[in-house]
């Protein structure tokens, strides 16, 4: 597939802690409105690469380009109003505020609009996750997998232009995951891009456009979904992984 | 423009702590001298536990310097006053202005350190202003000054009159402050303290604006404690810099009250203050035993519930006196 024009262009990018590099000189390229896969196993760095991308953690070397502008040295809350929506692999909700109050948070600063211009677009949001039942919850009270939901709705409540998905497809059941993919089927043929980590492959594989895998802070390789998973480099790095995983049951 | 999208509820809130302020405003028509004086140091407590929480509780800057703007509030208010001979009421907003820009100028150091420096830097600030007014001769030095009987006198001509004056500024510094905290909640603004209060993290890449709402916080902040500390002096009618900038009776006593009460949430402070003033007032025959009491009470409820004395009720009974939950 072509896309015409590059919603993320990310040059040699590198993160370090101390001597350990966790990202070391990634680079590559997002089309507006492709679906990119991530995966790689345990630690290979992926969720700092979000980090790197949504601002939440700053690079040590390396360029980020968002839709021809340089992002590298803006700050999270920017990014976010610029269209750059994460959500975290481990949830990080308001556990004080209801689920509809969290949305409402996010769809009110991140859309930069008053708090009754929000309300519609949270209620949305929640309907969408199928959190609505849940609504005034304290966030807190919900269970992982609905926290996994709030972190979605939260990220769909901001209006992405760039939507980054961090391991979101975990224990769900068949149906759920049915759902999560058509949901996220819709998002990108609004013309999203999007950014998925995931362990649970065959979710992943009906949704994306390319396939990057990560291992020990590098991109190891790059490609169509079908030769990506049949390559070496996988097979190898998945070899000691858990079998369920790979079937994504 | 808040009132019109208030619901029932907040509108009720808003009735009852009206009525609450004009009950309140006539207590000098039937409670005594001493317990007017007492209502009033009660206020200024409040303000300062509601102020302090909103800091502490909401955008996590925890401060243990807050007797810096008490002590600029009372010492502007001296100055402006004695020295410069401007109406004592008009020295309250020049106090908060001095607070203001003395929050001002040492935010920007302040906020480049974090959790526990930061609140050592707080205590540091204050200290150094305080040695700042210890070494001014004109403001009597250490020993500190009195006002001149004609500032106390342009408060009110009768002594009885002066002490109803400084009840209703301390009422209304008060229960404004928890009108104005409230207001402040139902706001946008206070959907991004909740939200910063809970999760930084999440609030900033949710496009919350972290830097900003905490500068604009702690000015405001600093703001109204100077206020306080202004209105603090009328009443003492003698300043000093121990006394204007005391770590324990503006700060220490304050994180006791909003620890025990509840921090991070608007009734805490209030609850905090309530249980402080009957601790120490049944306790007032054994000296500083309340302040023993009120430690270790600060202690086991940090220990048993983080949430205070207000978070345990809320759990069990899921009510709240000053509901700030939007409804979808
Ligand atoms: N703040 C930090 N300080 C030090 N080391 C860190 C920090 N954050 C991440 N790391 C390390 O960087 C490596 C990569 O972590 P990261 O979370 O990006 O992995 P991941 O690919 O997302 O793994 P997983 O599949 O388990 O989510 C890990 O070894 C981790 O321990
Ligand atoms: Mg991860």
């Amino acid at each position: 597939m072509l896309f015409e024009e590059n919603a993320l262009t990310v040059t040699e990018l590198s993160k370090s802690y101390g001597t350990f590099i966790v990202t070391n000189e990634i680079s590559f390229n997002l089309g507006k409105g492709e679906a990119l896969g991530i995966i790689g196993p345990n630690g290979a760095g992926k969720t700092t690469l979000f980090n790197l991308i949504s601002g939440t953690t700053n690079s040590d070397k390396g360029s980020i380009q968002y839709f021809g502008q340089d992002i590298t040295k803006v700050s999270a809350r920017q990014r976010c109003h610029l269209g750059i929506t994460r959500s975290f692999q481990v949830p990080q909700p308001f556990s004080g505020l209801t689920t509809y109050e969290n949305v409402l948070v996010a769809a009110a600063f991140g859309q930069e609009i008053s708090e009754a211009e929000a309300k519609d677009k949270a209620v949305e949001a929640l309907e969408l996750t199928s959190l609505t039942s849940k609504a005034r919850q304290l966030a807190g009270s919900l269970t992982l997998l609905d926290r996994k939901r709030l972190e979605l709705a939260r990220s769909i409540a901001t209006a992405p232009r760039l939507l980054l998905l961090d391991e979101i497809a975990g224990g769900l059941t068949e149906t759920e995951c049915n759902e999560l993919i058509e949901l996220i089927m819709t998002i990108k043929n609004n013309g999203v891009s999007i950014i998925w980590i995931e362990h649970v492959l065959h979710a992943l594989l009906s949704v994306v456009d390319r396939i990057m895998v990560l291992d020990f802070g590098q991109k190891i390789t790059e490609g169509k979904p079908e030769d990506i998973m049949k390559s070496p480099e996988v097979s190898s790095i998945y070899l000691g992984l858990d079998e369920e995983n790979i079937d994504g049951q | 423009m808040i009132l019109k999208s208030l619901p029932k509820k907040q509108i009720r809130v808003f009735l009852v702590l009206t009525l609450i302020t004009i009950i309140l405003a006539s207590a000098p028509w039937w409670v005594s001298r001493a317990d007017i004086r007492l209502l009033g140091e009660f206020y200024s407590f409040l303000a300062l536990a509601v102020l302090w929480n909103l800091l502490a509780g909401y955008t996590g800057l925890i401060s243990v310097g807050q007797q810096a703007f008490v002590g600029v509030g009372g010492y502007a208010m001296f100055i402006v006053t004695a020295k410069l001979g401007i109406s004592p009421f008009l020295s309250v907003p020049i106090s908060m202005l001095a607070a203001a820009l003395i929050a001002g100028v040492f935010a920007p150091l302040l906020f480049r350190l974090n959790g526990a420096h930061f609140a050592i830097g707080t205590w540091v600030a204050a200290e150094t202003i305080s040695l700042c007014f210890f070494m001014v001769p004109e403001l009597g030095g250490g020993a500190g000054m009195s006002l001149p009987t004609d500032v106390v006198k342009s408060i009110a001509s009768s002594r009885a009159m002066r002490e109803m004056t400084i009840y209703w500024l301390m009422l209304g510094l008060g229960l404004g402050t928890i009108f104005a905290v409230y207001a402040l909640l139902l706001s946008k603004t206070g959907l991004a303290l909740m939200a910063l209060r809970d999760n930084e993290i999440a609030a900033a890449s949710l496009g919350i604006n972290i830097w900003k709402t905490k500068f604009v916080m702690y000015i405001a902040v600093a703001a109204a404690t100077g206020a306080i500390g202004a209105v603090i002096f009328f009443q003492k009618l003698r300043i000093s810099p121990e006394s204007a900038f005391s770590l324990n009776d503006w700060t220490i006593i304050i994180i006791f009250i909003v620890v025990i009460g509840g921090i991070g949430k608007l009734e805490g402070a209030i609850v905090g203050t309530i249980v402080f003033f009957i601790l120490r007032e049944t306790l007032a025959d054994y000296g500083v035993v309340y302040l023993i009491v009120l430690g270790v009470f600060a202690i086991i409820i940090m220990m048993f519930s983080r949430k205070g004395i207000w978070g345990m009720f809320e759990e069990k009974f899921k009510r709240s006196l000053l509901p700030v939950t939007r409804e979808p």
